[in-house]
């Protein structure tokens, strides 16, 4: 197990390298003029750019300048945006209100998917288990760009159930709709993935044993049939972040909420090249744990798995 | 347990008689069992033997009361317990019937058992469902019971998984789990198919002696010939879902009335026929969906002629005059040389 | 005692296949396209979603069949007017007619979407089929080079590419788009065709034809390609429907068409501005890319459910 986590850890400073590496190189290299770049639309006097060639080591070569990105990413110091603010306090705003959001979609969604799921599953073929299969391929293939919107005119505006913005201090009640905007992206593969797995464990052979020992229809089901069908689940529930941190920039966008996605989206049509390559490197770090806790979930809950 | 109602102290232990079985699939309705008869007495080995695909698993999970259902339903007959019919009673005394009663063991060890429990876990629920003890006590409980069927250091291993144990430990596992709460019947389900020689005797013999000490019923389900002449009292033979032929088990090797029963044994090899072709029986078994019209054997039978394929023989020919030996063919005589 | 046990009497040692013979089909056995083709048949699904490809491609190939209109031809006279003869979804913030504008976003939408999972399609087979034939260390830095794409979540990815890519003021953004997209699609493709190339690698057949000498050229296209390749045309389906959603996502956030090209993209962003005062010019477009992708999506689902009748 040690020798696995080890193992998985240098796998990640090689990913996460690799992608910011990249992403660096998309944002900044190559540019016609660098110091533009950096500083946005307004003029640059010569002091600015001798300053600014230093800070960012423009007169070495891009490798170089990249190391030198990281080092400051690696200690903390995230530079400046365009805007002028510090980008390690707009990360302090930011990073809150989007952990939040996320947090209050996964437990919607994944409250919702497996219990519709296991019911769907109980009564396959059933007419409930129809429309359940009907409605999640309808979520799976709505894009959120079309449930952001529609969510926020038919719940926020014209019905008016959830508040349609959100407020800079983004409360849970603003965050209601938004997380169920984002839940609806993971629902249905969550879902789906439920259901098949209940229906394949129903069959399993330890389940009609559980059934031989005299043991009521509901523990059979719930803790013979569901601790082995959420094994699948739970790994999807982290593949489902990096989905759920993308709709987050839309939905966030729509719904005016200051997170992490609305910085980016912004950061990005104003060109704030540092801004965006702070936030991703960050977001890649979290992504890339995240996969290998749930990988060591996977292994806690399934004992037959271990990992060398 | 509480009292079963309506329980009769002599009344026959298991009592199965005119028991059909069909599952209701997709693809048409298959008849796994037409009409299975047999009885079963404490202390008593019933093998019932037949080529795989014969009913034999599904006429086992309707005693116990655990077939899939939809698509499989019990569709006619009686599975009387002490003179209760199980098939009357609501489904939570069913239940309690189920590991109190009559328990079982099932082939394949390893997916029978959960994977993700510890087999203290799997053994500790029935004492804790059924007898309402606390985790501590059904884990003492499950560690004496491992011990009962011989699994080395039963206090460290009481911890581990399914998948940490060999396979004739599991086995032993899955016998332990199912004598847990003293059960009258015990139905093994080809128990040793599954496992190597060596190992399958040891189980064989741990059976046998479990249910010596315990007076049980045994109904041991094969297709298996050589594992059942060493440890069966008697035998029934199933075919297309019928019990074909039913006597104890020295009579059938010695004078088999039914000619499938006679075309098994001709298949058996022995050491002293090594060298020789082995006769084998022509065909396959026929479709559940579609049952040969008269005797469902006669496509197959060396023996059969017109009648054979246009009435059914009656369920149970009396052989001889010794009791309890029947076979279901029209021309036993004739199979018995008489 | 052991010749006793080890061969089961009832289990015709003679070698005689014990066939199960519950439930079987009384039809003649068919190819698993064939059944695959006779199961789809029976689907509503299924034929709901090529009714709707249809109508869609037709909308991208010939619009002028569904409108006469000029989509371009805004008057803010007509800002918000309603319905009146072609018109029939009245008229945006800008006095554009939102039906033919909704028509002619069809075909970005479809170009878009089809070039790049082409390119997508092209790559990942080319990667996929590299890395699983020749295993090793090319399969090392292919796999890891995935990792690599997946450690970003794609579509923040597809933001920076896209935004770097169209730097040029005055392009429509298709060019773009459809090369962003390609290039950061391709992976699961890759990953299906290596993991089909592994598994024929390691069947007898394909086995013994290497060792015949069979040169791998021939192998991969005799042997391999034409038992993954439903899978993967499957694939591309459903990445059809996906990419067509991201042109759609990168317009409306504003890094995907631009300078007048029309995308539905860029309607739903529109229309959410001012969804307030007038919704129709949001919900239209919105449904259309709603329902084209999922055409494509359904389209691609019930033939993968047909293949594989362990999902159903
Ligand atoms: N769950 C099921 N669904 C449909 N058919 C079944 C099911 N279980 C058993 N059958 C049918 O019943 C027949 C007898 O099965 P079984 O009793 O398992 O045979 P065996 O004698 O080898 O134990 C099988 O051939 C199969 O057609
Ligand atoms: S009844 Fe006829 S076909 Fe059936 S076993 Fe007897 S002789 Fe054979
Ligand atoms: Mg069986």
């Amino acid at each position: 197990m040690f020798r696995y986590i080890v193992r998985r850890l240098l796998q990640m400073v090689l990913t996460f390298f690799g992608a910011t590496f990249l992403l660096y190189a998309l944002v900044f290299a190559n540019q016609k003029d660098p110091i533009q770049a950096l500083v946005g639309e307004r003029p640059v006097t010569e002091s600015q750019r001798i300053a600014l060639t230093q800070r960012y080591h423009l007169d070495e070569g891009f490798f170089m300048q990249y190391w030198y990105y990281m080092k400051g990413l690696l200690t903390g110091d995230f530079g400046t945006s365009l805007t002028g603010r510090k980008i390690v306090d707009m990360m302090a705003d930011a990073w809150p209100v989007t952990l939040r959001l996320a947090l209050i979609a996964i437990v919607i969604a994944a409250t919702f998917s497996v219990t519709v799921g296991v019911y769907s599953a109980l009564k396959r073929g059933g007419l409930f288990d129809n429309v359940s299969l009907v409605i999640t391929l309808v979520l799976l293939a709505m894009p959120i760009v079309v449930i952001a919107p529609l969510f926020q005119l038919i719940f926020g505006i014209q019905l008016g159930w959830f508040p349609p913005t959100a407020t800079r201090d983004a409360t849970v009640w603003q965050l209601l709709l938004p997380a169920i905007v984002l839940a609806c992206i993971v629902i249905a593969p969550e879902m789906r993935v439920t259901r098949t797995s209940v229906v394949e464990n129903l069959r399993a052979d330890y389940v009609r044993t559980a059934r031989a020992k005299g043991l009521t229809r509901m523990r059979v089901i719930w803790v013979h049939v569901l601790r082995n069908s959420l094994i699948p689940v739970v790994t999807l529930i982290g593949v489902d972040l990096g989905g759920l941190m993308a709709g987050a920039i839309v939905t966030e966008h729509v719904f005016n909420i200051p997170g992490v996605g609305f910085n980016l989206a912004r950061a990005i049509r104003t060109e704030d090249g540092p801004l965006v390559v702070g936030f991703v490197s960050i977001l890649v770090i979290l992504f890339l744990f995240i996969n290998l806790l749930v990988d060591l979930l996977y292994a806690a809950l399934d004992p037959r798995i271990r990992y060398e | 347990m509480d009292v079963l109602p309506g329980v009769d102290a002599r009344a026959p232990l298991l009592e199965v008689n005119d028991l059909h079985v069909e599952f209701r699939t997709g693809y048409g309705v298959a008849k796994a069992v037409n009409g299975a008869n047999f009885w079963l007495s404490p202390g008593e080995t019933l093998a019932i033997l037949g080529e795989s695909g014969c009913g034999k698993s599904v006429t086992a999970q309707a005693i116990m009361g655990i077939l899939d259902t939809p698509p499989g339903y019990v569709t006619q007959g009686q599975i009387r317990y002490r003179g209760v019919d199980l098939l009357k009673l609501p489904e939570d005394q069913r239940r309690k019937v189920r590991a109190n009663k009559i328990a079982m063991i099932f082939q394949d060890a390893l997916s029978a058992l959960n994977p993700v429990y510890t087999v203290g876990f799997q053994l500790g629920e029935l004492f804790r469902k059924h007898r309402g003890m606390s985790r501590a006590d059904a884990r003492k409980r499950a560690i004496d019971l491992l011990d009962q069927v011989k699994i080395p250091a039963a206090k460290v291993r009481v911890n581990d998984y399914p998948h940490q144990f060999s396979g004739g430990m599991r086995q032993r596992v899955m016998i332990a789990m199912a004598l847990a709460l003293d059960p009258e019947v015990l139905i093994a389900d080809e128990p040793t198919t599954a496992l190597d020689v060596t190992v399958q005797a040891q189980i064989m013999g741990l059976l046998a002696d479990l249910q010596r000490q315990r007076n049980m019923g045994l109904i041991l389900i094969t297709h298996d010939m050589g594992v059942v002449a060493d440890v069966a009292d008697r035998i029934s033979v199933m075919y297309a879902g019928k019990v074909v032929e039913e006597a104890p088990v020295y009579d059938i090797y010695a004078r088999p009335a039914h000619p499938y029963t006679r075309a098994l044994l001709e298949s058996i090899p022995r050491l002293d026929m090594k060298g020789q072709q082995l006769s084998v029986i022509r065909g396959l078994p026929p479709a559940l969906t579609d049952i040969p019209k008269g005797c469902a054997f006669n496509p197959r039978c060396a023996y059969a002629r017109d009648a054979c394929r246009q009435d059914p023989p009656p369920p149970a020919y009396q052989v001889s005059v010794q009791p309890h030996r029947t076979a279901r063919c029209h021309f036993f005589r004739e199979v018995l040389g008489e | 005692m052991s010749d006793l046990n080890t061969v089961t009497a009832a289990e015709a040692p003679g070698g005689q296949p014990n066939v199960p013979h519950g439930p079987v089909k009384k039809d003649k056995p068919r190819s698993l396209a064939g059944d695959a083709w006779a199961d789809l048949r029976k689907r509503k699904i299924f034929w709901i979603a090529v009714v709707l490809v249809a109508v869609v491609l037709v909308m991208a190939a010939w619009p002028t069949l569904f409108t006469s209109a000029d989509p371009g031809a805004c008057a803010l006279a007509n800002q918000y007017k309603g319905a009146t003869g072609g018109a029939l979804f009245g008229f945006d913030y800008q006095g554009c007619d939102i039906y033919a504008k909704v028509i002619y976003g069809a075909r970005n939408s479809i170009t878009v979407g089809v070039l790049a999972t082409l390119l997508a399609g092209v790559i990942g087979l080319i990667f996929g089929l590299s890395a699983g034939y020749f295993g090793g260390l090319v399969d090392a830095i292919l796999s890891r080079f995935i990792d690599i794409m997946l450690g970003v979540p794609f579509l923040l990815a597809g933001i920076v590419l896209s935004n770097r890519l169209s730097s040029d003021p005055k392009s429509n953004g298709i060019f773009a788009v459809t090369l962003t997209l390609g290039l950061l699609s391709w992976t699961t493709g890759a990953r299906v065709m290596r993991s089909a190339v592994i598994s024929a690698k390691n069947q007898d057949y394909v086995a013994a034809a290497r060792m015949l000498g069979s040169p791998p050229a021939r192998l991969i296209f005799r042997h391999i390609l034409p038992n993954s390749i439903a899978s993967f045309i499957v694939l591309l389906t459903l990445l059809l429907g996906i990419n067509i959603a991201s042109e759609a996502t990168l317009s409306f956030l504003g890094v995907g068409l631009k300078n007048g090209a029309i995308s539905w993209g860029i309607m739903i962003a529109d229309g959410t501005q001012f969804a307030r005062t007038e919704p129709w010019p949001l919900v239209w477009p919105a449904i259309f890319l709603g329902a084209t992708v999922l055409a494509f999506i359904m389209l691609g689902d019930a033939v993968r459910d047909a293949f594989d009748p362990k999902l159903r």
